[in-house]
């Protein structure tokens, strides 16, 4: 038999929940999201920042680089909805328009450490041996630093730009996805089914990929979300500290740390808009992550 | 007996509150427990034995509620005693042991110091005797040098001694009733034999009252003087113990208590009996030798302390622990071996080794001739001779890819081997295999967690089947079943072994089991055969003391007089 | 004991070392050319090789390694350009500000969250569940320079009950004799009331600002271990037994639900660590993040290497005690060893 012929014959058989188990798990989705509405809100603010992310910059009313003195630091009023900044750029504009950038390093940063934490995680947990062992070494000396100290100064070095944040926070994210992958997979490499589907001639790459990862991608995707909150955090925080983004590129974690000397003379709108945007996107992944998790999993709902 | 019962529980219903709306786990059972009398309550998984217990110690968790009915202990009504009226009752009144022994107690508190807080809570030592009187409690369950074991923490003891503190804290307030949640499941068949000796002479000591909860009709029939049987939240039937045995009255009674294995019967007997089937089918007689193993030994390092540890400590290293010892044994084909012994004794150690999906440390593995033994378990997945070897495992929710539909795990041998071309020639196959198996065809697309144990044992067998393989190892498959469902399955085994001519290596903890599906037995004991030969004669004529203790340890129904009353 | 102490610092060394080369390779990775940096702007290529010669930039990889870990070993991180110091010393000046402000953080957060934990698990279901869950996922959410900010302008600004946020005491105070470098306590030491009540009011905004950020892992943590351990089978023998609800979950549930939150303490460590650089910043603290900090954005990149370096050390020390301390309460791990 061909690989090909056999690929064909294999996608005759039902293997991805088709109609029944598909009914049942959106049947669970419904109840979830009924049982936790929050769940439901949140879906809805992911779709806004989805929006402002592909659209924002031609949706704005202002152009969120043009600074215009005569009109700095205006409280919110009917023209700036959110106020203007020293330089009297509108601080709505530049708060919808960041969204695209802060979007865009996390879900880089996410999906560079889901490639190479999940997959180095897999393959520590199925095989064990030196591969763990490589695997838990380069895990626990990245653990062995403080995370977002390590960003620093991975930013530091590298030199400070945004691909470098994306890079400094995939790395700091690896040794968790690299620990929860290798645990599913170790769990599941001694599991009944992993077992018969070795006696049944299935070689180790193929195990992994028909069976294991496919059967870890609930739990993985569950910790994306969660993680996605994280990243945005990250970078927002090395950025507040003057690293990555650079002025005057509107982003949410730069536009706080512009407010935040004005904080303590009274102007609350430059920092407190960007930081309630940060604080809903970062939330907003959270409630999914923690929603997702009730979905895949509904033991472990805490 | 006396005039008002201990324990007299009308018309319970216990409801709990579920995502799919209000489930009744019991239905109005009456149940009464005169001064001193043993009581079992035997029903399988679901028929809400146990419920009925947390209902009468009022300990369900928070989503079930006692919708109905009545439970009086002494004339005191438990359904209106508040919660502190209960805890004075419960450990001093009415106490309760479970399965799981080792869970059950505290990981890090002393055992002592766990007697003690009972004995504490009810007032019945002053700090001055407290440590006393918790030793005394540890020396009445038998645990030699209690003085020492009262400072130890539960993990440094074994299984059975775990079970005797959790006696020793039950019994400890010197409590009028003791309820018995499947105190012995998960325990070897010697230990269970210990502690179930213990409780019976514990509690007869002390006139106190007993209820045995147990899905092993054999154990509640051995140890009690009634048995109550429960299906799906119901009382079916009450009875002397001797009588179940020997006129049970209820269908449903009748039917578990043939399903339940025992000496002097054949495998047809296990089915109920107004079922008809087809006679036995004669076994081809055993010929030439088809797996040979000749002295296999499996060693694992002692300590799994990391190489820098292991670099600096001083001294040298400790000997490996032997998990098989210098064993060998044949299979012949169309033969159906049995392998028995207690947890630990390397059973499925050397069965691993022989489906080759662990590597021996010495000895010689020859299937067919061929010393499969050579070839490492990493390759062995591409062997020609990898077909011919398949296994039924002990869980067959386990064992089955929750992704995978019935139909496309039954295939997943076909398709790896090409045994069969094309989408519509592997359906064809896996729904043979399915009817070969009693799997309705309508179930084929389901995935697992749609589909009941029974139905998932027989999908683990189609796909073992899938290859027409020449030895099947069985490991433990029934063990997760219940009784009903585990005769079928045996049934279902032993036909197939029949008509396609397999030989199978069945790997069991129940000498029950093994003789009615084995021709040979091989008894094991800490890696090393201890004695080998015809099942019946092994098992009616045992010649070494430990394979005498094995089978003294299985309960034996009463079956003319009743011995514990 | 002696051999548990001794098993467990060895445990450590694996990751000292791995510390030591990933802060040596980071140290190596400036952007553009290391020598020609430090040599300054103007400088002429004789005077650039003569650094990258000084410096042993023209070494092999090995040899540069050990002469780091050599350096290491003699206390040497190098100058500070902007303060004209020796980074350690530096960094040894600055560290017990940073100590106070993190490990006050840190109580604030643990006496507020485990309660809350317990209660949302014992609870379960009931408002203070509810608060318990919004807490926490708020808690993780709130990026912890705008909760600073936000607190600054309402206590500073509008209630006017806080100080302005300008560091560990106000101008007109003095720091009080130095004992153990935490103005709470040494003030305490020295009798000086009016001084404690000082440093009190300067460090308790920043310090909320750092509880609200890592009560919320320790308040999760805290409620799922609690809930999983009161639907354990010894709680419900111990229940079964009658012990009262007091016994019940103090002395059956929450001791054993607290060695989960005792793990987890490593990473509210290493959270809290990366906070504080951001809380000192907002609130002008000096401490080693703001130090790191200032070195940023002068491009001095000699006390931003010390300050990573110097973190990683002290968190691997905090790790080693956290698994001192599980190994005090976890009689399995105390044998084991």
């Amino acid at each position: 038999m061909t690989m090909a012929d056999e690929q064909t014959t294999a996608a005759a058989l039902p293997v991805a929940p088709p109609s029944p188990r598909f009914g049942e798990t959106f049947a669970h989705a419904r109840y979830v999201v009924g049982d936790n509405p929050v769940t439901g809100v949140s879906f809805g603010l992911l779709l806004i920042l989805v929006i402002c992310a592909l659209i924002g910059p031609s949706i704005v009313p202002y152009d969120p680089l043009a600074s215009d003195t005569a009109a700095a630091l205006q409280p919110p009023s009917a023209q700036h909805w959110f106020g203007t900044d020293q330089l009297g750029r509108d601080i709505f504009s530049r708060v919808v328009v960041a969204t695209r950038l802060d979007l865009a390093i996390s879900v880089f940063s996410v999906a560079l450490v889901f490639a190479l934490g999940g997959l180095a995680g897999v393959a520590a947990g199925f095989f064990g041996g030196w591969t763990d062992r490589i695997v838990g070494r380069i895990a626990d000396t990245i653990m062995a630093f403080p995370l977002f100290v390590l960003a620093m100064g991975i930013v530091a070095a590298l030199g400070n730009t945004v691909t470098n944040i994306v890079i400094a926070t995939a790395i700091i994210n690896f040794p968790l996805y690299a620990r929860i992958a290798r645990a599913e997979a170790s769990v599941r490499r001694n599991a009944g089914y992993v077992l018969a589907a070795r006696l049944t001639g299935n070689s180790d790459a193929r195990i992994v990929l028909t069976t294991i990862l496919p059967n870890i991608m609930p739990i993985m995707v569950v910790q994306m979300s969660l993680t996605m909150g994280y990243a945005i955090l990250n970078a927002a925080g090395l950025s507040f500290i003057g690293l990555g983004v650079r002025p005057p590129t509107p982003e949410w974690g730069i536009m706080v740390a512009e407010g935040a000397a004005f904080i303590v003379s009274g102007e609350w709108w430059i920092a407190l808009f960007p930081g309630l945007a940060l604080m809903l996107a970062v939330f907003c992944f959270n409630l999914i992550g923690d929603g997702l998790r009730d979905i895949v999993d509904p033991q472990r709902r805490t | 007996m006396s005039a008002v019962p201990l324990l007299d529980v009308r018309d319970l219903t216990v409801e709990f509150a579920t995502r799919r709306g209000t489930v009744r786990a019991v239905r109005k059972v009456d149940l009464c427990i005169a001064k001193g009398e043993t009581v079992g309550i035997v029903g399988e998984s679901g028929s809400g034995k146990s419920v009925t217990s947390y209902a009468v110690m009022r300990i369900l968790d928070r989503a079930g509620r006692i919708a109905q009915g009545s439970v009086a202990f002494s004339g005191v009504d438990l359904k209106a005693a508040s919660e502190r009226e209960m805890r004075d009752l419960r450990g001093r009144e009415m106490s309760m042991i479970f399965q799981n022994p080792r869970a059950a107690l505290n990981p890090i508190r002393t055992v002592g110091r766990q007697i003690e807080d009972v004995l504490r809570q009810h007032a019945l030592a002053g700090s001055g005797d407290l440590k006393q009187k918790a030793i005394d409690a540890l020396e009445q369950v038998r645990i030699a040098r209690p003085e020492e074991r009262y400072g130890a923490y539960p993990f440094e003891l074994s299984g059975g001694m775990c079970q005797r503190i959790v006696i020793a804290l039950a019994l400890a307030c010197r409590p009028q009733l003791l309820i018995a949640d499947e105190p012995t499941t998960g325990l070897d068949v010697t230990t269970q034999k210990a502690v179930m000796d213990l409780v019976v002479e514990l509690t007869a000591e002390r006139g106190m009252s007993t209820i045995l909860i147990t899905h092993d009709l054999g154990l509640a029939a051995a140890y009690c003087g009634r048995v109550v049987v429960m299906e799906k939240g119901e009382v079916v039937e009450t009875a002397h113990s001797s009588a179940i045995f020997r006129a049970p009255a209820h269908a449903y009674t009748r039917k578990l208590m043939r399903a339940t294995p025992r000496p002097g019967i054949t495998l047809r007997d296990l089915l109920p009996e107004d079922a008809e089937h087809p006679p036995a089918p004669a076994a081809p007689a055993a010929s030439e030798t088809l797996l040979s193993v000749e002295h296999l030994v499996k060693e694992y390092p002692r300590n799994a302390a990391g190489a820098f540890a292991r670099l600096l400590r001083k001294g040298g290293e400790e000997a490996p622990f032997r998990a098989v010892d210098d064993l060998s044994f044949e299979v012949r084909r169309g033969e159906s071996v049995g392998l028995v012994g207690e947890s630990g004794c390397g059973k499925s150690t050397t069965s691993t080794m022989v489906m080759r999906l662990a590597d021996p440390t010495a000895g010689r593995i020859a299937f067919k001739g061929e010393d499969i033994g050579a070839v490492p378990a990493s390759a062995f997945s591409h062997h020609p001779l990898r077909s011919k070897i398949q296994m039924v495992f002990q869980d067959p929710s386990d064992s089955l890819n929750p992704r995978y539909t019935a139909a496309r795990a039954i295939a997943d041998p076909i398709l790896r081997f090409g045994a069969a071309k094309g989408a519509a020639a592997v359906r064809a196959r896996c729904e043979e295999l399915a009817r070969l198996v009693g799997l309705p065809g309508e179930l084929l697309d389901r995935f697992p967690h749609q589909l009941s144990g029974g139905q998932k044992a027989r999908i683990g067998i189609a796909r073992a089947i899938a290859l027409d393989p020449d030895l099947v190892i069985l490991d433990e498959p029934t063990a997760a079943l219940d009784v009903s469902v585990q005769a079928i399955v045996l049934n279902l085994l032993a036909d197939l072994k029949a008509k396609l001519g397999m030989s199978y290596l069945f790997v069991s903890h129940d000498l029950n089991v093994v003789r009615l599906l084995c021709d040979r037995v091989i008894v094991m004991r800490q890696g090393r055969i201890v004695e080998q030969g015809a099942a019946a004669r092994v098992i009616d004529d045992p010649q070494a003391d430990y394979t005498r203790e094995l089978i003294a340890a299985i309960p034996h129904p009463p079956v003319q007089e009743v011995t514990h009353v | 004991m002696v051999k548990t102490l001794v098993d467990r610092l060895l445990t450590t060394i694996p990751a000292l070392i791995g510390v030591v080369v990933i802060s040596f390779l980071l140290t190596r990775v400036l952007p553009g050319d290391t020598a020609s940096y430090f040599a300054g702007p103007a400088a002429t290529p004789q005077a650039i090789a003569e650094v990258r010669k000084q410096l042993g930039l023209d070494k092999s990889l090995p040899e540069q390694f050990l002469r780091y870990v050599g350096d290491l070993a003699h206390g040497h991180l190098g100058q500070s350009l902007t303060t004209g110091q020796s980074v350690v010393s530096d960094l040894a000046s600055r560290l017990p500000a940073s100590a106070e402000l993190t490990l006050f953080g840190l109580f604030l957060a643990l006496v507020i969250a485990i309660p809350l934990g317990v209660a949302a698990a014992v609870r379960q279901g009931s408002w203070i569940d509810h608060a318990c869950r919004i807490i926490a996922t708020a808690g993780v959410s709130l990026p912890v320079f705008f909760t600073g900010l936000i607190l600054v302008y309402v206590f500073y600004f509008v209630l006017q009950w806080a100080p302005a946020p300008l560091g560990r005491l106000d101008v007109f105070a003095s720091a009080p004799p130095t004992v153990t470098g935490f103005y709470l306590i040494d003030s305490l030491i020295a009798g000086d009331l009016e001084t404690f009540r000082a440093a009190l009011a300067q460090i308790l905004v920043p310090g909320i600002t750092l509880a609200i950020f890592s009560l919320a892992p320790i308040a999760r943590i805290t409620r799922a271990s609690m809930l999983s351990v009161l639907s354990s089978e010894f709680v419900r023998t111990a229940r079964a037994s009658g012990l009262g609800p007091r016994t019940v979950i103090v002395t059956y549930a929450l001791r054993n639900a607290l060695l989960p939150v005792v793990t987890t303490l490593g990473m509210v460590f290493s959270f809290l660590l990366g906070a504080n650089v951001l809380v000192e910043k907002v609130f002008a603290w000096p401490g080693v993040g703001s130090y790191a900090v200032e070195a940023l954005i002068a491009s001095d990149f000699a006390p931003v290497q010390g300050f990573v370096l110097a973190m990683a050390i002290l968190y691997v020390a905090l790790n080693l005690i956290i698994d001192l301390a599980y190994g005090l309460i976890d009689p399995r791990v105390r044998s084991s060893s």
